[in-house]
């Protein structure tokens, strides 16, 4: 397929789920993400989640110590460990495990490990019968689709679908129609499966290597039920589930229902040493008194040493399937860390309008997949979806172990990039594209990485550029070869750039000057926004700062959200070598566009020495946290405009959010008689130049919708973010930057 | 500042739990008043206090499957979550916690801990040492897989814990 008609293909599919699943997942991934708010809310999450990724980090650093521990520990306590290489390995072993036992039946909890391995079609295909107990892993089972969520497998269905598969499925006597009904009957039909079984199988949150104790998080009782009624248990769990002490599990059964869906505590947080000490329950001999049964451990072992029912069959699972691989890989690393949670998954915008059935690989979904997909299943899984994350950082708020998500689907980007073969087209932007990227690249990446030299050509030559952009053989060009949206307006490039509206200025710089700052001229600023550049160095002055705005690179940010890295690199390594003599001579660096402002605080460590990045991270701001720093010292507000109880309705820029920034300008604005109400939505859905990608401009403008609902009864309409103008532009009409409002030289 | 105990009640009635305060002296009527027949339940293990005879201690699995109430003890319980730590034991704690519809859960004043740091000072030797197993349970099962919340999935719908003040307090 080409790529365009990948994108078309890509496209439909977005559409499909936006017209179907996406209202039900929107409900459910909303509903969880502003509950895990509530519950994080006066609770020292930052704390416990520096203490759970240490944790996390020290066990997969001693990973292989820990194994040969977690087996010692288990086998003490009577049970054996299994170290599968992968899946087949693993699905190898368990089927082994159902002959061993004479067993036909196998009743399982939720498990993501087993949907990575397919154990169930393993099993199945070897004539055993296996039933998923979780509600919604039967749901899924019954449906014969693929989980849409880590830990809401079936939360893409609604009570009436549920209700409609199953009246269709097992013609009960009486329709079911409620949530209660639904429950009612899954917990009736599957009591019985449990009853009968021969095996029953669990997952593992955390497996303690010092006791050999796995820790399940769980609210429904089904994975209790697995593991005490039938005698044989078999627990499987990725290597990456160990922790070194029962202390270790403090953190994490404080912060991991939090996390995954707001609640304080799981219902049930099962923690078992097996084989566990409880009689196994046996319904073929009913009248039998349980404590008597074959099973029964009454007479076993009372001296609480390392214990169990003699009759009690345990086994763990521990998989590999490219764990090791990722432990290897300085990129990937982190992804071990994860505990599985979703909070990464409910707060993107993305993902609550598609669901994991498009934000998702084979196995996994979310933000944090792409780093287990290209773990477990390789590249090619990552490459479908990959996509979707435009980079916007608002799960690093939220992942309960302080992962990088956004860096891990940057880092996987920048691979896929590298594997892609020559296409048709290169030969057009090869020549025009001085990035650092192979020849294989995608042209709309290419596109997009590149929009600081478009932007400098079409800045050259506007407005003529501009008209010609706009013309239709321009435009069916530019969505044939690179996929704009031919449905989003294209910006517009100003010739008098705010670096040439600054030079022309005689303004002189004033000598008593409290400050000297170095207003950085972002890509957008400077080529698109200007006005908004205009009213930042006027708020500045006013305040009593001496202003200039030096000829300083891009960013980097294009080429980064590109998964371009080496590129973004060697703008980095630009940008800071221009801000050096600035920086010598103690000059603060302002920035108004907040994803410049974000690079240059959060990833620029990520592509610059460690001096380089602390001297611009600690020198630099964004342009209301400036003013709010000036303001706070001493300068005279009444230099700004005033908002004289104006209403103002307000969009922080997502990666603004992420650095604790929004909350400069609403001070700000309220400080100068603005009556401020901020949005609460994660993202606007734009995100740089993904709401440009035709691919993605319904999913882009279904976000960006949810937005502009928030805002209908909006007086006026401010945002930080380029991209969030843009956005709002196209959905409510013109928008403006907050430090426009303080303007003094303002109407 | 509000002792254990009130903070105990508080977070089971947040928790959808039912909860009793009683005496030594009063322990049989309240337990009485918290149980529905047919009833299960592990013996107490606890001079003071004993089951009902209506109270079947040593349950076959028919009448399990067929109990509506499940009594038991309990290892230790969490004053701010309103948790039960129930026991893995010959016993059949577990079971028998689990299968009947309706949980009661017998607590004394002094097996409340304050918070999660007591609970695994109680757990890190249980677990570590005695290589035991505990079930941290809080309010009834719950899913929200089919829709609506839906309290009662597989494990019971309800918990009544019915705690045994301490004497001393008392007096």
């Amino acid at each position: 397929m080409s790529r365009s008609d990948d994108r078309q293909a890509k496209a439909a599919h977005i559409r499909h789920l936006l017209s179907t699943e996406s209202e039900t997942i929107h409900e459910n991934t909303g509903h969880m993400n502003s509950e895990r708010y509530r519950a994080i809310e006066g609770f020292d999450y930052d704390a416990l989640r520096d203490e759970a990724r240490a944790i996390k980090e020290d066990a997969i650093a001693r990973l292989p110590e820990l194994i040969e521990q977690v087996k010692a520990s288990v086998e003490e306590n009577g049970g054996t460990v299994y170290v599968a290489d992968d899946a087949a390995d693993a699905n190898r072993y368990v089927e082994d495990v159902m002959a061993d036992r004479d067993a036909e039946t196998l009743v399982k909890s939720k498990s993501m490990t087993t949907e990575e391995l397919d154990l169930n079609d393993h099993l199945g295909e070897a004539g055993y019968d296996v039933f998923e107990t979780d509600l919604g892993e039967f749901v899924i089972q019954v449906a014969e689709e693929a989980p849409s969520h880590i830990v809401g497998p079936g939360l893409h269905k609604s009570s009436e679908e549920i209700a409609d598969l199953f009246n269709a499925h097992f013609d009960p006597d009486e329709d079911l129609a409620t949530a209660q009904d639904l429950t009612r009957f899954a917990r009736d039909y599957l009591g019985e499966r449990i009853r009968e079984a021969d095996v029953g199988m669990t997952g593992a949150n955390f497996v303690v290597a010092e006791s050999g104790t796995i820790a399940l998080v769980t609210n429904e009782g089904n994975a209790r039920k697995c593991a005490v009624t039938p005698d044989t248990h078999v627990a499987v769990a990725g290597v990456e589930k160990i922790l070194p002490t029962v202390a270790d599990l403090q953190p994490f059964s404080q912060i991991i229902a939090k996390a995954a869906t707001g609640q304080d505590v799981p219902q049930y947080f099962s923690l078992l040493t097996p084989p566990v000490d409880s009689p196994t329950l046996d319904f073929d001999e009913p009248d039998v008194p349980i404590t008597e049964q074959s099973g029964g451990g009454a007479e076993g072992d009372g001296d609480g040493d390392s214990g169990g029912s003699d009759a009690r069959d345990f086994h763990l699972v521990l998989v590999d399937n490219g764990r090791f691989a990722m432990r290897e890989d300085d990129e990937l690393r982190e992804t071990l860390y994860c505990i599985r949670c979703g909070a990464c998954a409910n707060s993107c915008s993305n993902f609550q309008h598609v669901g994991g059935h498009a934000f998702g690989g084979e196995t996994y979904t979310g933000g944090i997949a792409t780093g287990w997909e290209a773990g477990v299943h390789g590249l090619d899984s990552a490459g479908e979806f990959n996509d979707l994350c435009t980079g916007c950082t608002r799960c690093v708020d939220a992942c309960p172990v302080n992962i990088d998500i956004p860096w891990i689907n940057t880092v996987v980007r920048d691979r896929l990039n590298r594997d892609e073969a020559p296409s048709e087209f290169d030969f057009l932007v090869e020549g025009l594209t001085p990035d650092e990227e192979p020849g294989g690249l995608d042209p709309q990446k290419r596109l997009f990485g590149n929009v600081d030299t478009l932007a400098k050509l079409g800045s050259a030559t506007a407005p003529v550029s501009n008209w010609i952009a706009r013309t239709r053989p321009a435009r069916l060009l530019v969505e044939r070869v690179a996929g704009v949206d031919p449905r989003r307006d294209l910006p517009a490039f100003r010739r008098d750039t705010l670096r040439k509206w600054a030079a022309d200025r005689d303004t002189a710089t004033p000598t008593d000057a409290g400050r000297e700052v170095v207003l950085y001229p972002d890509l957008y600023t400077n080529y698109v926004q200007v006005e908004r550049g205009k009213a930042a160095v006027r708020v500045l002055e006013a305040l009593g700062c001496a202003v200039r705005v030096p000829d300083i690179p891009a960013s980097g940010r294009a080429p980064l959200s590109q998964g371009m890295v080496s590129t973004a690199r060697e703008r980095a390594e630009a940008v800071s070598e221009a801000l050096t003599p600035h920086l010598d001579a103690g000059r603060d660096v302002v920035v108004v566009e907040p994803s410049d402002a974000a690079l240059f605080r959060r990833e620029y460590e990520r592509l610059l020495s460690d001096e380089e990045f602390d001297r611009i991270a600690g020198n630099s701001y964004e342009i209301l946290e400036y003013v709010y720093g000036l303001l706070e010292n001493g300068a005279d507000a009444d230099a700004l405009a005033a908002g004289e109880g104006q209403s103002v309705s307000y969009h922080s820029h997502c990666q603004q959010r992420t650095m604790d920034l929004a909350v400069y300008t609403e001070a700000v604005l309220s400080d100068r008689e603005f009556d401020v109400r901020t949005s609460d939505q994660e993202c606007c859905g734009m995100a740089g130049s993904f709401g440009y990608k035709s691919q993605y401009y319904e999913l882009s403008v279904s976000v960006g919708a949810e937005l502009a609902d928030q805002f209908a009864d909006a007086e006026r309409v401010v945002a930080s973010g380029t991209s969030c103008m843009e956005q709002l532009d196209d959905l409510l009409g013109p928008t403006r930057h907050p430090v426009e409002l303080l303007d003094p030289a303002a109407e | 500042m509000a002792t254990s105990l009130t903070r105990f009640e508080d977070a089971l009635v947040d928790h959808d739990c039912d909860v009793t305060r009683t005496s030594v002296a009063e322990f049989d009527g309240a337990l009485a008043d918290a149980v529905r027949e047919p009833a299960v339940g592990v013996a107490l293990d606890d001079q003071d206090l004993s089951l009902p005879a209506a109270v079947e201690t040593d349950p076959t699995p028919a009448q399990l499957q067929a109990a509506a109430s499940g009594v038991t003890p309990v290892a230790f319980a969490v004053a701010d979550h309103g948790t039960v730590a129930i026991p893995s034991t010959a016993t059949a704690v577990e079971p028998v916690s689990l299968y009947p519809d309706r949980h009661v859960a017998v607590v004394r004043e002094e097996q409340l801990v304050p918070d999660t740091d007591a609970a695994f000072d109680e757990l890190g030797p249980t677990l570590a040492r005695e290589r035991d197993s505990v079930i941290m349970a809080t309010g009834p099962s719950a899913t929200g897989d089919m829709g609506a919340l839906v309290q009662g999935v597989h494990g019971p719908s309800e918990v009544h814990v019915v705690v045994v003040e301490s004497e001393v307090t008392q007096s």
